[in-house]
């Protein structure tokens, strides 16, 4: 057994599962932050209820992010030690700023925000979630500054075989970082609007918290509404990009093989890694260079211009990226489909809506897992773009059946740990909303009379 | 001239290290422990004195890995594959104990399953890492700056026994603990657990005190040649003393005191270990200058560290201000 292919399959298995946790959380402490400033401006009771049933969600979800995300630095040691000896001085201090930046702020006031309601003033629990949701930025900040150099590495000089800063302020806003990091963050967002929008659509078809539901809907389509289309825009930014810095991997997006002018955008077909040539092709001609380089006519650089041995697999990079945009039209389509519902004062009765709706949670989490391997896979064979060949990266001494061993007890545990919680998370949906209001934090008795009247 | 950042890397380090294994020492303990509580109720508070917590205390040990690799990734990248398999039982031990604070509340027919997940993966990554300080002490072969070991050499008496040692380490810790946060009968029973984990963890320092100089002739020769016997000999005197002041604090029914003294224990035995192996990271054959990394990544994350850390204890502190005092077993969500 080969350990090097073993290594990436573990890593991409692991990733891939603990991706959806983030995908999922750091969304979603934003709107628990949102939701309890809300209370703490309006007293209305529902935001109280919603954020309060949210944080249980939060907390288990939270859970596994933190248990499988410890798992992945431990990756960089035991199986890719070499990659680990020769970038650690630049992907160990952003990885170092993660933790010192976003975990420890993450895991201290989350205590707060999950037991501390009755313990610490309303006004206290309010900043913690909002210091949550930071954390939960400030993270995806400094990974996504990592996962940008190794695809757009800069700020840097090779020497003895190892990647030596020599401008940090371009490390990490290397080239692909702004786009990278915008597109994620908004597509993670919009996996928990989703998520939101779904489980409330839920809620209103078995006629179970009414008011919430609603609520939950129209905040979901609201952010939906200006996300969705942002998204386009971001993702259009982001492929050019990837065409400026790494042609190799736009070539095989578009499943392009020859290099030239009018390119068409090829939406679907069977690319052959081995005759070079797509199978099956629908396209429209010409379109990929508009919207590549703005221009009709424009040239854009095909997979046959690059050596095989730097080529990326084709088919997977292809195939993910359409899965990716696929998952963006039917977010599109409900946002459509539900401010016409809106227009015709139906958006909260309609059942086969709110039946679409609900069926509408995965399409997020396929989205960014479809979009994390379109990058990922995109960016073989190298592990630092141009630099370091992902086989030269891997821990030299390692055997195939070492991997072998490891790479089965984690998808035997981790089959049983996301099983369970999938479980728990479905039943904690299926519970419901708390009757009662959780109690609010020892508000400091008003001084004088009057206080209380004009707080 | 540029300014030597190693010894500053290294107490940091130090620092992470430690403090995670005092935090996540204490969270660990209580799992343990778990299985043997009196009863359901126990169990309870037992999970809530430990649940807003835990994961601050596991951050420690992303740090403490980070924190090599940033400023000693040869020490990093010999390591941890070295130990590839106690590594990947760590990891998969804290998955275990770490969803169980989560999936326990809210498990209704399945609860017992996550009080074994709890308690094993407890055990298991206690265990692991016992085996992980083990061979950190036995050493590593090296040729160069390349491991010239294999997957499986850590599989030696001595890490064996080490890995038990620490078990009995954590108990003491998580039972202190106990001790502390809880009252009634809860506490009687942690009172009882933290001596017989007391016992325990006094046989396993004297057992590695008096093994590790058998095992290598250089740490036998740093503790016992002149001047450095007249040096280092308050460390076992240290060490007496507070076992005794835990003994005698657990006998006369303190609250605090047991689980200082038991901290105060992991100090000296962690200076100890500190005397034995310095200067070495990748025991007994690279140094910390050897696999120290270019300055300039070194430099960028201490400026920050340096900022950050104080304010990282700050409101560390002020989350377990929070939640001081007894804890009760209803003090779940709400």
């Amino acid at each position: 057994m080969d350990p090097l292919l073993l290594s990436r399959a573990q890593f991409a298995f692991l990733i891939a599962f603990h991706f959806f946790l983030p995908a999922f959380t750091i969304g979603l402490a934003s709107y628990i932050a949102v939701l309890e400033g809300l209370y703490l401006w309006t007293r209305r009771a529902a935001c109280l209820r919603i954020s309060a049933f949210w944080i249980r969600i939060f907390a288990v979800s939270f859970g596994m992010g933190v248990v499988s995300g410890i798992v992945m630095p431990f990756q960089f040691g035991t199986n890719w030690s070499r990659y680990s000896e020769q970038t650690a001085a630049i992907v160990g201090p952003l990885m170092g700023y993660e933790g010192l930046t976003a975990f420890f702020l993450e895991a201290a006031f989350l205590g707060v925000l999950l037991f501390g309601r009755k313990l610490v003033p309303p006004w206290a629990h309010f900043a913690s979630a909002v210091i949550v949701a930071l954390g939960t930025l400030f993270s995806a900040f400094w990974i996504l500054a990592a996962n940008s150099w190794m695809q757009t590495p800069a700020g840097f000089e090779f020497v003895d075989g190892r990647f030596v800063p020599t401008d940090w302020l371009a490390v990490i806003f290397s080239p692909s970082f702004p786009y990278r990091f915008t597109h994620t963050v908004v597509a993670v967002y919009l996996t928990t609007a989703f998520t939101v929008i779904g489980v409330a659509a839920w809620y209103l078809r078995h006629g179970r918290h009414v008011e919430e539901s609603r609520i939950m809907i129209a905040m979901g389509f609201l952010l939906a509404s200006v996300l969705v289309p942002a998204q386009a825009v971001i993702g259009d930014f982001h492929g050019v990009n990837t065409l400026h810095h790494q042609p190799a991997k736009l070539a095989a997006i578009e499943g392009i093989w020859e290099s030239g002018h009018g390119q068409p955008a090829i939406l679907l077909a069977l690319p052959d890694e081995t005759l070079e040539k797509n199978h099956a092709e629908i396209g429209i001609p010409k379109l990929a260079s508009l919207y590549l380089t703005h221009d009709w006519n424009g040239y854009v650089k095909g997979l046959k211009d690059f050596p095989r041995e730097e080529r990326p697999p084709v088919a997977i990079t292809f195939f993910a990226f359409r899965i990716m945009i696929a998952m963006w039209l039917v977010m599109l389509g409900l946002t459509v489909w539900a401010w016409l519902l809106h227009a015709r004062r139906r958006l909260f009765t309609s059942g086969a809506f709110l039946r679409a709706a609900t069926y509408s949670i995965p399409v997020g989490y396929i989205a960014v897992t479809a979009g994390w391997f379109t990058t990922e896979v995109g960016r073989q064979p190298w592990v630092v773009y141009g630099h370091l060949r992902t086989a030269d990266a891997i821990t030299p001494f390692l055997t195939g059946t070492d991997v072998a061993i490891s790479l089965f007890f984690y998808v035997v545990v981790y089959a049983a740990i996301f099983g369970a919680g999938f479980y728990y998370l479905l039943r904690l949906v299926q519970r419901g909303m708390p009757e009662e209001l959780p109690e609010p934090g020892p508000e400091r008795r008003p001084a004088r009379p009057l206080s209380a009247a004009t707080r | 001239m540029i300014l030597d950042l190693v010894p500053i890397w290294t107490a940091i380090l130090a620092v992470s290290v430690f403090m995670y294994v005092l935090l996540d020492g204490f969270d660990l303990g209580v799992g343990i422990l778990f299985p043997f509580a009196p009863d359901d109720k126990a169990r309870d508070t037992m999970m809530a004195s430990v649940a807003p917590v835990w994961d601050g205390n596991e951050t420690w040990l992303v740090m403490g890995g980070v924190g090599m690799l940033t400023a000693f990734p040869v020490a990093f990248a010999i390591i941890f594959p070295a130990l590839y398999f106690p590594v990947l039982a760590m990891l998969l031990g804290l998955i275990f104990r770490g969803v169980a604070f989560e999936f326990r509340p809210t498990a209704v027919t399945s609860r017992a399953k996550w009080d074994r997940a709890f308690c094993w993966g407890s055990l298991v990554a206690t265990y692991a890492q016992g085996c992980i300080l083990g061979k950190f002490v036995l050493g590593f072969e090296t040729t160069g700056r390349q491991y010239a070991g294999s997957t499986w050499d850590w599989l030696h008496p001595f890490v064996l026994a080490v890995g038990v040692g620490l078990v009995f380490g954590y108990v003491l810790l998580g039972a202190t603990w106990l001790v502390m946060k809880t009252e009634g009968s809860l506490q009687q029973w942690a009172r009882a657990k933290a001596r017989l984990a007391l016992i325990g963890v006094l046989a396993f320092i004297v057992m590695v005190s008096v093994w590790t100089p058998l095992l290598h002739e250089r740490i036998a020769e740093r503790w016992f040649s002149w001047p450095n016997i007249a040096w280092f000999s308050p460390v076992p005197v240290v060490t007496t003393l507070l076992a005794l002041w835990a003994w005698r604090s657990l006998a006369r029914g303190s609250d605090a005191a047991p689980f200082f003294a038991a901290m105060g224990l992991f100090l000296v035995s962690y200076l100890g270990l500190a005397i034995s192996l310095f200067p070495y990271i990748v025991p007994h054959s690279i140094t910390l200058w050897e696999a120290a990394t270019a300055p300039e990544g070194q430099a960028f994350l201490l400026i920050g560290t340096l900022f950050l850390i104080p304010v990282i204890f700050m409101y560390l502190g002020w989350s377990y201000w929070v939640f001081r005092g007894k804890v009760r077993a209803d003090a779940g969500y709400h």
